[in-house]
């Protein structure tokens, strides 16, 4: 009898302790169940192949099986490989393009919407937004048939005004140009949007105090608007070099970087030398090269817009 | 040219209403003018973004030589369906659409899903790895995708899921960022409802199923379109994982088409309105979820 009691009592409380240790203990687990999921899969596709990629840029052959140990070789080729300086030019140009041209240019369009002259603003908001949620493929088809030198749209309305016919995708002087003013027609949108978001966060009552003091609109602008706008503003640029870089899908089906390289982007040039050429060590080399440019790109901005956003 | 007034300041202006003002006083004319100017210029720009749509849109209808013809015409002026058909017949466009649709969709949900999960356990629990792991996606961010590319290609390629579906949706199911908004949106509830939930003897689990996916539904709305639209309109990472037609997903599929089909371009137009129209038609029913979910970063 009291042995049987012994065991009911003993398996009573073997069964309590373990629900107990799970009840007690499953808050401090369950975050660790929680991102494992999440984890494993950033493990394995996020993390290992950045580091991965780090080494395989110390490598050359062809694909992934005969590697030979290079060392900086890859680097020091790629700064005597033209196609590489090329790349980096165009991609650079295209990065300024957007950055003086398409970001201030968004900027009036949002001050032009945010002002009190315009009503519909939701309907201009949504209508400069559809380039924004195409793809990149989508629009390259497009604007082929736009930009094409004999048929296309664009020189077919530029005949109306009796100018002659542009070649935007086959003379290499104009092909990166035809790139920027594509870019700008696409991100327009977006790039308004960011810099509405940073007008809106800007309290009213630093105009009236402004006006006030007998402030006038142009002097309201300079000195409260912009100023404030330095976070949008870093946020805008930042985005817009990143974006430049990963220019690919338009130079791929639209020249294929061509004219002789005219149009070659470094991400292009990346899938290349990696998915053409199977240089795979090469490209790994580029693709960091563009990290680090990327990188010091990101670190002068920051000096320049960074900082924190007080009263002016 | 008058004083464009384009930074209001209400104090100004308090004193008088539009309409109280005499008829044709300078002050009106300015504003209608202004206004009238503005809007005009607007509307011009709109119509530049909207334009290449319908262009794009009415020549799916076109026959071939009426697009490459001239004069350039916008609306067909003798529709046709020939193009879809061909589409439909000589490619397997039907299969590309299907694969998009496959991999868009549960993308999407495993995106949010893990993402939400892995939210809630940053937003809502200490533990011990928990600002090391933090500050790792965050570094990751910073490092673009040319980098991960070659490697990820590598890692299918010992997998052997070379065109499969998993390689299309598994790399792509987890962002940084999906984290990060799902963090943002789970920090809002409260704390006192997950303890009272705890009290009433709900799992963990049950306290995110229950309790916390409920109340942030926005968020998961915002990252849900977001994935949705990156998944859909994706070109680079399954243009390298897949080689058979029958696995290309639709981006894939109608770059296939350029190059060796340039003249048919009544079949690439229609293939590229076909491609864009599902995210076309959900940016209209969902307008503010995109808005706020693309600007979500420049609202830090």
């Amino acid at each position: 009898m009291a042995v049987i009691q012994a065991n009911v009592a003993a398996r009573q409380s073997t069964y309590q302790k373990s629900n107990n240790w799970w009840k007690r203990n499953r808050r401090k687990v369950a975050p660790y169940l929680f991102i494992s999921p999440f984890f494993i899969l950033f493990a394995v596709f996020g993390i290992y192949p950045i580091l991965y990629s780090f080494e395989l840029s110390f490598f050359k052959g062809f694909g992934f099986d005969k590697k030979t140990f290079f060392g900086l070789g890859n680097y020091i080729h790629m700064f005597q490989d033209p196609s590489y300086i090329i790349a980096v030019a165009n991609t650079t140009k295209f990065a300024l393009g957007s950055v003086f041209i398409l970001s201030p240019l968004a900027l009036l369009v949002a001050l032009a919407i945010n002002s009190r002259f315009v009503r519909w603003k939701g309907f201009f908001k949504t209508g400069l937004f559809f380039p924004v949620i195409t793809s990149s493929v989508v629009i390259a088809i497009i604007f082929a048939r736009v930009l094409d030198t004999n048929y296309g749209l664009l020189n077919t309305l530029l005949g109306w005004f009796h100018i002659p016919p542009i070649g935007w995708l086959t003379n290499t002087n104009v092909v990166m140009i035809s790139l920027i003013l594509l870019a700008i027609w696409t991100y327009l949108g977006i790039n308004t949007l960011f810099w509405l978001a940073g007008l809106n966060g800007i309290n009213k009552e630093f105009y009236e105090a402004a006006s006030i003091d007998g402030a006038n609109n142009w002097q309201s602008f300079w000195q409260i608007t912009l100023p404030l706008l330095r976070p949008v503003t870093l946020f805008v640029i930042i985005q817009a070099l990143i974006g430049s870089y990963n220019l690919f899908a338009e130079p791929l089906l639209l020249t294929n970087g061509g004219p002789s390289n005219a149009s070659l982007t470094i991400t292009l040039y990346v899938y290349n030398q990696g998915f053409r050429n199977f240089n795979v060590g090469y490209a790994s080399a580029i693709a960091y090269s563009m990290t680090v440019i990327l990188l010091v790109l990101s670190l002068i901005n920051l000096k320049l817009f960074g900082g924190s956003n007080t009263n002016s | 040219m008058a004083d464009i007034n384009l930074v209001t300041s209400d104090a100004e202006q308090a004193n008088t209403t539009l309409s109280q003002r005499k008829r044709f006083s300078p002050y009106k004319v300015r504003f209608w003018t202004n206004s009238a100017v503005l809007n005009i210029v607007l509307i011009g720009l709109v119509l530049l973004t909207v334009i290449p749509f319908i262009y794009m849109i009415a020549s799916a209808f076109k026959h071939n030589s009426e697009i490459f013809g001239t004069p350039i015409t916008f609306f067909p002026a003798q529709p046709t369906l020939e193009n879809m058909q061909a589409l439909l017949t000589q490619f397997p466009f039907a299969r590309w659409a299907l694969n998009t649709a496959v991999v868009a969709v549960i993308g999407t949900a495993t995106a949010v899903l893990l993402g939400s999960l892995a939210g809630f356990a940053f937003a809502k629990y200490n533990f011990r790895f928990k600002n090391i792991l933090f500050i790792i996606m965050l570094t990751t961010l910073l490092i673009p995708y040319q980098v991960t590319i070659v490697p990820q290609f590598e890692i299918i390629r010992v997998l052997h899921w070379f065109n499969t579906y998993q390689a299309l949706i598994v790399p792509r199911a987890v962002t940084a960022f999906g984290i990060f908004l799902m963090r943002q949106y789970t920090m809002t509830v409260p704390d006192e409802l997950l303890d009272a939930a705890r009290v009433d003897g709900s799992s963990e689990f049950g306290i995110w199923w229950r309790i916390v996916l409920p109340l942030v539904r926005p968020g998961l709305a915002v990252l849900g379109i977001l994935s949705f639209t990156g998944l859909w309109n994706d070109f680079i990472w399954p243009l390298v994982v897949t080689t058979d037609p029958s696995m290309f997903v639709m981006n894939v599929g109608i770059s296939s088409l350029v190059g060796p089909y340039d003249y048919q371009y009544g079949i690439l137009l229609s293939g590229a309105a076909l491609a864009s129209l599902p995210v076309i038609i959900m940016f209209l029913f969902f307008q503010r979820q995109f808005l706020e979910g693309l600007t979500q970063g420049a609202v830090k």
